[in-house]
């Protein structure tokens, strides 16, 4: 498997708390039409398309094949769908083009969690038998892990509220975040986290077009090179793991190539200030790596959608040109059960 | 714009499921007040229990009895409670390790604050009063000062074992279709029918969802069908759906709306149900109050000529 493939457009919705007025695939088509427009390829020239959603977040069963309507999948389109966030469809993508199958690929994700109440709607996706029966909400556990890392000295609740606080000032260059500025640090939600350690609730959607070898250099003056992904899974049940480390994030890390060179960016999904502590650690990121300029999670948090923003964030930093080497990260589950690696460079310049 | 439509959506879903060998001694275990922990070949306590060994993914059966007693290793502060969760009044989420057990079980704490809870304090299960083999038998823990409590060394048999449980969900949402099935829905509320037309290859779609499928835009331009359609393929029904006080048979048919580009369905009636055909003219039937239309009977008008529909079946 020698063959070079590259993210060469990205687009993303504006993230917001609510977008009644709008349908699934209302919200999603105008980035469709962004990132085709970015390459000037139809949807007859992409070989592959792939997606990430969750019918749960809405309450809207079959919702992807809806969303499937703003692609214009007729004449039939090679498609494929994961109930994971679009950075898994990614994943699929890239292994897809890997094989030659196909040359270019459209990945898209979205997530309507204003329809319902999202802390509950993520208790469904835990252990069955003796974890969701108790309905512990996504806070809460995240609030476990992050008692977990100061009971260890690995933090503290003031050095939680700066890394929010720092999220939320980046994304002020950010017209898409939710949240941007200055945020209240706010009360307890479930102690130790605080509202500005959690992050925004909101509906939003991403796509990105992928491209092998010398197609990527026709569509993008400085495509963003897939160097190594890989993702990694820790055992289900919080109570065996070291809620303070993340091997698997690690694992993925060293599998994707990012600890062969260093890296001048990263993009951390961490949607809980305390999983960025985590992160850092796992990830063997310094004081010198530009740590998700974007504002990330903490800035805007559209689930589902939110891994593949990360992807598409540092991507879109190689365009422009402002990093040369960037490691993008995406999380699903509680407390950064699974985790994903990408390692992106530039061409050298 | 118009207003945008909500309604409430419940999705409720009680799931049976079957439990392993593991899990069901666990459980029923819980419903005798006994706790039980499984080995794992390195010699580890794993509690819950798990049927295979989250490391190596060996098979593991041997199980241990643990005490009922253990020592918080992290803990959350919950001071709104959330329906479903183990209790009603403020409590801390914990993690607990038994003692006996390596690993930790997830449950509630019953405290009066947060200032009552650190790590490393020792806690005891308190039981549900009712039990009957689930997780939930643990009411939650509650704070304790004393060594571990003495254990029996249970085999892990049971008379009467639980082989699975039922697990509720409810999940309440807020439900809004978005911009053209808002148009749509308000428009049918005056008995008219509106459509949205593709502007690359000018399709009318009925009901409309915001894209052109085959094209992948958006529709935009409102487009009044009908009321008149005609009968492109129909099929009779003879078996009674629950709830639905219709007599059977009767005819479920595929309508084209005149000025559609595709068709909805609909019941057929005023005719008998032998009588309809390919071709037939229908015009909508409203009841007093109906949101849409009850039916759809004949116009009397001539069948339409096949060429007119054939696109349309
Ligand atoms: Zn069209």
């Amino acid at each position: 498997m020698t063959r070079d493939i590259a993210l060469v457009a990205f687009a993303q919705t504006d993230h917001r708390r609510t977008s009644d007025e709008l349908s699934e695939v209302e919200m999603l088509m105008p980035v469709l039409h962004d990132v085709l427009g970015q390459t000037g390829l139809k949807t007859a020239d992409i070989g592959f398309t792939c997606s990430g959603s969750s019918d749960y977040l809405a309450g809207r069963a079959f919702s992807f094949t809806l969303a499937l309507d703003g692609v214009g999948a007729w004449p039939p389109i090679s498609e494929s769908h994961v109930e994971m966030d679009g950075a898994w469809a990614l994943y699929e993508a890239w292994t897809k083009l890997l094989t030659g199958d196909a040359d270019t690929a459209l990945v898209y994700s979205y997530g309507k969690s204003s329809p319902g109440s999202v802390r509950d709607v993520l208790t469904r996706q835990l252990d069955p038998y003796y974890v969701a029966p108790l309905w512990p909400d996504s806070v809460a556990l995240a609030a476990l892990q992050a008692q977990a890392l100061i009971d260890a000295g690995e933090t503290d609740e003031p050095a939680l509220a700066a890394v929010g606080a720092r999220s939320r000032t980046d994304a002020r260059t950010n017209s898409h975040a939710q949240l941007r500025g200055s945020v209240p640090q706010g009360d307890y939600v479930v102690r130790p986290l605080r509202t500005g350690d959690c992050p925004p609730i909101g509906d939003g959607a991403a796509a990105v077009i992928l491209a092998a070898g010398e197609r990527a250099r026709e569509l993008c003056a400085r495509p963003a090179w897939i160097r190594g992904i890989d993702h990694r899974i820790e055992a289900h049940a919080l109570g065996v793991r070291d809620l303070t480390d993340s091997p698997s994030a690690r694992l993925a890390a060293e599998k994707a190539g990012a600890f062969e060179r260093p890296v001048d960016t990263a993009e951390l999904h961490a949607p809980f200030s305390s999983q960025e502590v985590v992160l850092r650690k796992a990830l063997r990121l310094g004081d010198d790596v530009r740590v998700n300029p974007s504002g990330g999670a903490l800035a805007a948090n559209p689930i589902m959608a939110a891994g593949l923003i990360r992807i598409g964030e540092a991507a879109t930093r190689i365009h422009r040109g402002e990093s040369d080497r960037a490691l993008a990260h995406a999380t699903s589950g509680p407390c950064l059960q699974q985790n994903l690696v990408a390692v992106l460079e530039g061409d050298p310049r | 714009m118009p207003e945008v439509l909500k309604a409430p959506l419940v999705v409720e879903f009680p799931f049976t499921r079957s439990l392993g060998p593991v899990q069901s001694a666990f459980l029923t275990g819980l419903r005798e007040r006994v706790v039980l922990g499984v080995r794992t070949a390195d010699g580890r306590t794993l509690v819950p229990p798990v049927e295979y060994d989250p490391v190596t993914a060996e098979e593991i059966r041997d199980l241990v009895e643990v005490a009922p007693t253990g020592t918080v290793t992290t803990w959350a502060w919950n001071h709104e409670p959330r329906r479903g969760q183990p209790l009603g009044t403020p409590f801390a989420w914990v993690l607990v390790q038994l003692d006996g057990a390596d690993t930790a079980l997830l449950h509630a704490l019953d405290a009066p604050g947060p200032e009552a809870v650190h790590t490393g304090m020792r806690v005891r299960v308190r039981w549900a009063e009712e039990r009957s083999g689930a997780i939930t038998d643990i009411a939650c823990f509650e704070p304790y000062d004393g060594a571990a409590a003495d254990v029996s060394g249970h085999s892990g048999d049971f008379e009467d074992a639980v082989h699975g449980i039922v697990a509720h969900a409810r999940l309440d949402y807020v439900y809004s279709p978005g911009r053209a099935q808002s148009a749509y829905i308000n428009a049918l509320s005056s008995r008219r029918t509106f459509g949205e037309r593709c502007p690359s290859c000018r399709k009318v779609y009925v009901p409309p969802r915001g894209a052109c499928p085959t094209c992948g835009v958006a529709t935009t331009e409102q487009v009044e069908v009908g009321p008149g359609g005609t009968v492109t393929t129909f099929c009779i029904v003879n078996i009674k759906a629950k709830n639905l006080d219709i007599e059977v048979p009767y005819v479920y048919a595929h309508i084209a709306l005149d000025g559609a580009g595709l068709a909805l369905h609909g019941r057929i009636g005023g005719i008998p149900y032998d009588q309809v055909r390919m071709g037939l003219r229908v015009e909508p039937v409203w009841t007093e109050g109906a949101r849409f239309p009850d039916h759809y009977r004949p116009t009397g008008e001539p069948d339409a000529d096949y060429e007119t529909y054939k696109e349309l079946l």
